[in-house]
């Protein structure tokens, strides 16, 4: 599994973070999403997934 | 396609805590119907839970209320003569498009992460703490939306932007005359109007004595919003900041209170309470109808042509008990349900910037309140407590409660 964001999409909600700080962060600035990890292990997989449905600005995408 | 239309909106609430049940009616027969506004335009209500959010997702609708057909028929012929007046003011980034929004919401995004709102914890809870000192001073019983949950949001978000909190007098009756459905447009807007001014005065103030440790300090530092930017961006934030969680926290207690097997999960197992939350916002979405949204370009959505210029009206509260989304017993309130992905914060860019921080708030707002108050009741009959059906942000208008010990 490969997540990917799109920091220009992002609306900084921080709904990534709330769901799986293991995986997301924010940066301090502006408050868009900070990528952790780029291949999750198997046992975040099912959160990265949740976390793409979860982005109200549709800027994560999981492959 | 034969579509269902509506006359008009059904905003009567048969019970408390439950939307209008036509509109949940409504949802079951068709997710996306047609529902005629003040003027004549038959425009869209929309309130499937996923239809919801395609829209509030989509770059092809627009948030600007000018191009809005109103719902309201006491509003109409009341409108001023040019729609200058109800153009988005610069600054009220809610009511922007893209690109103005964008650049508008990205000067504060980094003031409202999940880390900076997780330092908060400790402060919001010696807020609390006192507030509910506050409350037990009183003796035995007390209006809880008086003494708590209005001054609990009230006090953090005055710190937060630096405002001074003995200055309330200056927002909170006008922002209840704002959302005031009884209010005339006139009303509403020279309330809107006062508040804009008191918003002045203190940008004007901070510019006077710059390095104070806030959020309007530091972005007025940036140099990058006009004062008018500022002034509004400030406005909204204390608005926004200050109603919406205290209607949570109001309601929210009385809905607590009304289902006592729910509570005694919340009292038994004090880590549940984060869940707890967002079923409680699932399940009281508060924000009473709506938002609106106008159609940019032509848009087809489950086969209904939305057209440009069309006025659509996402029900929240109706798709957050939609059961395609939320199986089992969406009408009930179930505090194990796995409540996330509810639209009560909305959906889109727009999605609520104060929502990591409305989140702390009622996370420690209803947990100490119970722990501090393990015996709190209803002091009235549950159909003597004032509920907000004459307000665009449901609630409480009081909530008597009383405690033993
Ligand atoms: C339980 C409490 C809250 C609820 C239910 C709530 C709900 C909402 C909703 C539904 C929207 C989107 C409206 C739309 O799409 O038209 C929104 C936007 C917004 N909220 Fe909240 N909110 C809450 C607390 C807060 C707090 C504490 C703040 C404070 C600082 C805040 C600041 C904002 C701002 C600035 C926006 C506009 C965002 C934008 O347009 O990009 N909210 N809120």
């Amino acid at each position: 599994m490969r997540i990917s964001v799109d920091q220009s999409k992002c609306c900084g909600s921080g709904m990534c973070v709330l769901t799986d700080p293991d995986l997301f962060d924010q940066n301090e600035e502006d408050g868009t999403v900070v990528l952790l990890q780029e291949h999750p292990d198997a046992e975040h997989e099912a959160t990265a997934k949740e976390a793409a449905s979860l982005c109200p600005a549709s800027a994560i995408t999981i492959s | 396609m034969t579509e269902l239309i509506s006359e008009e909106l059904p905003t009567e609430r048969a019970t408390p805590f439950d939307p209008p049940t036509e509109v949940s009616e409504i949802r079951g027969k068709a997710p996306i119907s047609r529902l005629k506004f003040s003027d004549g335009h038959l425009g869209w209500l929309v309130t499937g839970h996923r239809q919801v959010r395609e829209i509030l997702g989509s770059p092809e609708f627009s948030n600007e209320p000018d191009r809005f057909h109103l719902l309201d028929k006491r509003f109409q012929g009341e409108l001023p003569e040019d729609d200058e007046k109800r153009k988005p003011q610069p600054g009220m980034f809610l009511n922007q498009d893209p690109p103005d929004h964008t650049r508008l919401r990205r000067m504060l995004q980094g003031q409202f992460t999940v880390r900076r709102m997780n330092q908060l914890s400790e402060w919001i809870g010696t807020i609390v703490d006192d507030q509910l000192k506050h409350m037990r001073s009183l003796g035995n019983r007390a209006d809880l939306v008086k003494e708590f949950a209005l001054p609990v949001p009230s006090l953090v978000i005055c710190a937060l932007l630096g405002v001074d909190y003995d200055e309330r007098h200056r927002f909170q009756e006008d922002t209840a005359k704002m959302l005031s459905l009884d209010s005339t447009f006139k009303e509403a807007m020279d309330a809107f109007e006062r508040i804009q001014l008191f918003m002045r005065e203190l940008i004007d103030r901070k510019k006077a004595n710059p390095g104070g440790d806030d959020m309007i300090s530091d972005l007025l530092a940036t140099g990058e919003p006009t004062d008018e930017e500022a002034s509004n961006m400030a406005m909204l934030l204390l608005l926004a900041g200050h109603e919406t969680t205290a209607n949570m926290l109001g309601i929210g207690t009385f809905t607590l209170l009304q289902h006592p097997d729910q509570l005694k999960i919340l009292k038994d197992e004090p880590e549940a309470i984060d869940n707890a939350v967002e079923e409680l916002m699932r399940y009281l979405s508060i924000i009473h109808f709506g938002p609106m949204r106008s159609a940019l370009e032509d848009v087809e959505i489950d086969g209904h042509l939305i057209r440009a210029g069309d006025t659509v009206l996402l029900h929240i509260p109706v798709a957050n008990r939609d059961p395609e989304k939320f199986p089992g017993n969406p009408e009930e309130l179930d505090l194990r349900r796995p409540a996330s992905g509810h639209v009560a914060f909305g959906h889109g860019i727009h999605q609520c910037l104060g929502q990591q921080l409305a989140r702390i708030e009622m996370r420690i707002g209803f947990s100490k309140l119970f722990q501090e108050f393990p015996d709190l009741r209803l002091d009235v009959e549950p159909e003597e407590v004032p509920l907000r059906t004459n307000m665009g942000i449901y609630g409480v208008h009081s909530l008597p409660v009383a405690w033993s010990s």
